[in-house]
């Protein structure tokens, strides 16, 4: 299933609806790209909030994604990262990079709207 | 508890599933959490059972195209646990002391697969040989701490 990506102002959310297999994810990262110069979104929130699993695959992915809209001026967030999912990345090894992450939906946005109130850059 | 479920059920702890494309890993993680949970893994180890999955299963179809993975519980002494064994017929690996290094990669992942896939189940076991093929064997304990 694609992934819908809303239009909210001039950012575009990205809300991840049920488990993704790895051509789904490969999906969402081309539509967000191409969507991202359509509407000169100024950022992009990835919620994966239903994910149950990130493993290095999706993470790479997500890495990818985010480097990629940077290119085109916009920063990204990914909201709702699961705690047994954080955990399980954390045990895997996995690390994010340069990729924002925010606890919620509200979060990420205030995020972006307030980018310099955030030291984490 | 559990272990009368398992004996009533020893059945059902027993099964083979196709790894034949991506979709498959979705698949097989999701049965694999699901009797993680029914043999009472909690949510947490479930999901670390659920990661490492997908990460062997994304071997064997970035390496080999297709292969086979069976999950199924065991029962040593008091211990009870789940254990799944990989396997395909792929080209093997060449080089395994690399492959389990931290950060190696020849594929798509970030190159922690093995190494971090080693590091989350309790045991950990991976037979190749080049042109043969690929089997890994790997199990989580429910009930390690309780000697």
């Amino acid at each position: 299933m694609r992934v819908p990506i809303l239009k909210q102002g001039s950012y575009l959310i990205a809300s991840v609806q049920s488990s993704l297999s790895d051509e789904e994810l490969i999906q969402l990262s081309d539509d967000l790209i191409d969507k991202v110069s359509d509407v000169r979104s100024k950022g992009v929130i990835i919620d994966v909030t239903v994910l149950d699993v990130m493993d290095s695959f999706a993470t790479r992915v997500l890495r990818d994604i985010a480097q990629m809209i940077k290119l085109k001026g916009a920063p990204t967030v990914v909201v709702g990262i699961q705690p047994e999912v954080a955990l399980a990345m954390v045990s895997l090894g996995l690390t994010l990079g340069s990729l924002k992450t925010a606890l919620d939906l509200e979060e990420g946005l205030s995020l972006l709207k307030n980018p310099l109130s955030e030291d984490n850059d | 508890m559990s272990k009368e479920i398992l004996e009533n059920n020893l059945d059902s702890f027993n099964e083979r599933l196709p790894i034949l494309n991506d979709r498959d890993i979705v698949n097989i993680r999701s049965k694999g959490r699901k009797f993680a949970s029914d043999l009472g893994f909690r949510n947490q180890d479930q999901t670390l059972i659920a990661t490492a999955l997908s990460e062997i299963c994304r071997n064997v179809i970035e390496h080999a195209g297709k292969g086979e993975v069976i999950i199924k519980s065991v029962i040593i002494g008091k211990k009870i646990g789940i254990s799944f064994i990989v396997k395909d017929n792929g080209p093997g690996i060449k080089n395994l002391d690399r492959a389990l290094q931290f950060g190696y990669t020849t594929g798509r992942g970030m190159g922690v697969g093995l190494s971090g896939t080693k590091r989350i189940m309790d045991e950990f076991e991976l037979e190749t040989k080049q042109g043969v093929g690929t089997t890994v064997t790997m199990t989580k304990w429910l009930n390690e701490f309780e000697y």
